[in-house]
């Protein structure tokens, strides 16, 4: 069980450190009223039955902790426990040490979800008793009750609908109201209307002893619709809680050191210009900065897109969100928080914003048509009948019964049901839908824009081969690897599988590692650490030599290699006729490979964000609606401006916000697969709008002339609800075939693995 | 007739019972985590009466 050991998929990561901070995480706990206290933390690689056991167990082993139960659902466990017995950092450190990555949650995102969804919740099933036990007596009514009973029936039906309806009608009420005070029609104006107007004429023939109540039909319309409503709101949520639980990798505080040399940690917005922080290795650079002292090298493949880790020394400058890798640094920063590489990012989303704002989602395009239409429908049926006959009571009846009959239950139906039964095969495939709009929108797409770096490549580098010196040279370089968590390190690690360690060799930031011998003097490193010239060898990969006794003796090449899945997607994504672009933050050099080799036409270089913004607009103004696919800082701005995007979960954190979609299973097929299900969702809401239609055709007509029976309104709105709901069951169905296969990479054994394997 | 006029209150009676035994598990939080239920059958607790005896439990980490 594979499944079972996340730390070796998440590798050497440094981004995964855990919250470790005492006081950050005890502001985080809420008391409970006996003094103890209650933290809840994502543990977003639970995903089997032995992790549950693992994780509490481990808690529960500790003194302070009271009580500790995971959540599978959400992916997070909840601890009690009481701070006077030991510290909160202890907590974190016990789920670390079983191999968990673990995060606090952000707490901006919890507002009132639970509110909204146990209202939901409730109001179905009060509405679920009272449809079943008023549709008990209607039963009985239908079969020919005496007029008696028949009234006593009506009268008990009323006492339950009506309240029923008063409660749980209430989320359609509201938001009819709101739409009506904007001037606006939705789907729940003339929902909330044949409800209402249902149960009043219910309520009035009841009073006159007639033979037809609608109390039946009234209350399952609501059941129906609060289960359509109810579905809804459980996959945003659920894809919400899952994007949340991934919210916590970028810093929240700094080591600040102070001028008597002292170490404080300060939140991140209390860092001003000109104070002196501490970065050690494997922590990411939370504001602009000017390095003052130190030698390392700084990961920018989030940031600026480029593959390469850049050498840094004194006076260098580092931009926000970038990951220092093997030395400490101390660094001097030039710009406060809010004025950063990172918040510039912000502004740039802020002002393309606009684009989306503008869709309308397809229901309610229905509504705008259908709630008009249906109301001047029933106006007429009410006017022709009451000039007609003269009998303005009948008019009315027959109005209603228009409106009973038209409300647009299938409709309202026919497209969330859909959204929820794609949504959750999307789940299932590692892939989560921001909302259904998403979903209309990509499957309207006429062009795929790539990011490169971390998107169509793994954004780290890989051993290519050794280009110089004897092959022998290629373990011992291995061995000296070993000690260091460099990218290049890695890599030549992961290919070689050194058997054992030089001993005593140790790294020296920002140039190798060294290692003293019998032989001499052993290096592995840069050019000018290896004496080395690199123009010996002129390639536009990176290359790192080994030397003994300042002897260059072989050299090695590293490159940020293609994903073995993206030929695959391009060529899949080719075939539906689509239109590619690479938008790239890279160098030419590095990324001219890597288009060539997919196959890209249309490829670009060397762009800011904001030039990404201006292709993406270039693509609109040409009529084309796009899908971004990235992962960077610098593509986020990009990632909102676009027609519809998606993102790796192990993006930037203002990226995956801004994405519609995101991949937790670090494989590109994750593309064609959301795209092929977009369009097969996009046709089962066209069929059930046409379902629905085809339903009014018939039932309309009949409610005109007044020929609608209570049994025959409540038959024809429970088939049309259920026809819409089974045909939207169909994509779960039909789609086995298509779902994207298992990479290389991939543990294999048919969990879900959301470890963005870095 | 008559039977109804007892039958019919109780039938209210018993469906009133469901809705309610429905919302108070609700708050109990018995539907928190309907995944991780079905997961936890896996599980030996300590206390079993024959544990670590099952092929789930041979692989620690």
């Amino acid at each position: 069980m594979t499944c079972c050991a996340p730390g070796v998929e998440a590798g050497v990561d440094a981004l995964s450190t855990p919250e470790t901070d005492d006081e950050t995480l005890l502001a985080n706990t809420h008391e409970l009223k006996n003094g103890s206290r209650q933290l809840e933390l994502a543990v977003p690689d639970i995903n089997c039955a032995a992790c549950i056991t693992n994780i509490e167990s481990a808690l529960e082993k500790l003194e302070m902790v009271e009580n500790a139960r995971v959540n599978f659902s959400t992916k997070r466990v909840r601890i009690t426990f009481s701070p006077d017995k030991g510290r909160p950092s202890d907590l974190t450190k016990a789920i670390v040490s079983k191999g968990y990555r673990t995060f606090l949650l952000d707490p901006d995102l919890d507002a009132n979800k639970d509110k909204t969804l146990s209202h939901l919740v409730r109001a179905l099933a009060v509405s679920g008793f009272a449809a079943a036990n008023i549709m008990l007596f209607s039963v009985s009514i239908w079969s020919g009750a005496e007029p008696v009973t028949r009234d006593l029936f009506h009268w008990i039906s009323a006492l339950i609908a009506v309240p029923a309806v008063a409660y749980a009608g209430q989320p359609f009420f509201r938001s009819a109201a709101r739409a009506l005070r904007h001037g606006a029609l939705n789907m729940d104006v003339p929902i909330s209307l044949a409800v209402l107007l249902a149960l009043a004429l219910s309520v009035f023939e009841t009073l006159n002893h007639s033979a037809h109540a609608y109390f039946d039909a009234a209350v399952s319309l609501l059941f129906f619709l609060l289960i359509g409503r109810t579905l809804d709101y459980l996959m945003r949520e659920k894809a919400r809680g899952a994007v949340r639980n991934l919210a916590r990798l970028a810093p929240r505080s700094a080591l600040q050191i102070l001028e008597d040399g002292r170490r404080e940690q300060i939140a991140l917005n209390e860092i001003r210009p000109g104070m002196q922080l501490l970065i050690a290795a494997g922590e990411r650079v939370p504001v602009d900065a000017e390095v003052v002292e130190g030698l390392s090298e700084v990961d920018l493949s989030l940031v600026t897109g480029e593959s390469v880790p850049e050498q840094v020394s004194e006076h260098s400058n580092l931009l926000a969100g970038t990951t220092n890798l093997s030395g400490a640094l101390t660094i001097r920063a030039t710009r406060p928080a809010t004025d950063s590489f990172l918040a510039r990012m912000i502004g740039l989303m802020a002002a393309a914003e606009g684009s989306k704002a503008g869709y309308k989602r397809i229901a309610d395009r229905a509504a705008a048509v259908y709630a008009p239409a249906v109301h001047l429908l029933a106006l007429g049926t009410f006017l022709g009948w009451g000039f007609a006959s003269g009998n303005w009571h009948t008019a009315t009846v027959n109005a209603i019964a228009v409106l009973i009959i038209t409300c647009p239950c299938a409709l309202a139906l026919a497209v969330p049901i859909v959204h929820v039964v794609a949504s959750g095969r999307l789940f299932e495939h590692g892939i989560m839908m921001r909302d259904g709009a998403a979903l209309e929108r990509l499957s309207e797409i006429t062009r795929v824009a790539f990011d490169k770096t971390g998107t169509l490549t793994r954004g780290q580098p890989t051993f290519i081969g050794q280009i110089f010196g004897p092959p022998e040279l290629l373990q011992r370089a291995a061995s000296l690897a070993l000690t260091s968590r460099h990218p290049f390190s890695s890599a030549l690690v992961v290919a070689v599988k050194p058997a054992n360690s030089m001993e005593n060799a140790r790294e020296i930031p920002g140039l190798g590692i060294e290692a003293t011998n019998q032989d001499g003097v052993w290096r592995l490193g840069r050019a000018d650490f290896c004496h080395a010239s690199d123009s010996l060898i002129s390639t536009s990969d990176s290359t790192v030599w080994l030397s003994l006794d300042d002897m260059p003796l072989a050299a090695f090449t590293f490159a940020d290699q293609v994903r073995p899945e993206a030929k695959h997607t391009i060529s899949t994504l080719l075939a539906n006729n689509l239109k590619l672009s690479l938008l790239s933050g890279d160098r030419e050099a590095a990324g001219r490979r890597v288009a060539n080799s997919i196959g890209f036409e249309d490829a670009r270089f060397d762009l800011t964000p904001e030039q990404k913004l201006a292709a993406l607009d270039e693509f609109k103004g040409n009529g084309e609606k796009v899908l971004m696919v990235g992962d960077g800082l610098n593509d986020a701005p990009a990632l909102r401006a676009a027609y519809v995007s998606m993102a790796p979960s192990s993006a930037a954190d203002i990226g995956r916000n801004a994405a519609d979609f995101i991949y937790t299973r670090d494989n590109l097929n994750a593309v064609p697969f959301a795209l092929d299900l977009a369009k097969r969702s996009a046709r089962a809401v066209q069929q059930n709008f046409a379902l629905s239609l085809a339903y009014n055709f018939i039932a309309v007509p009949l409610a005109v002339t007044g020929n609608v029976t209570p049994l025959i309104a409540a038959l024809a709105m429970s088939t049309s609800s259920i026809l819409v709901t089974l045909n939207a069951l169909r994509l779960r169905l039909a789609s086995k075939a298509t779902a994207p296969a298992p990479t290389t990479t991939s543990t294999g054994s048919g969990q879900q693995n959301t470890v963005p394997a870095q | 007739m008559s039977s109804v006029l007892f039958l019919i209150p109780i039938a209210l009676f018993l469906g009133l019972l469901g809705l309610g035994a429905f919302l108070w598990s609700l708050r109990a939080g018995q539907y928190d985590d309907l995944e991780g239920a079905a997961r936890r059958i896996l599980n030996d607790d300590d206390d079993g009466p024959e544990n670590d005896k099952s092929p789930q439990n041979n692989k620690s980490d």
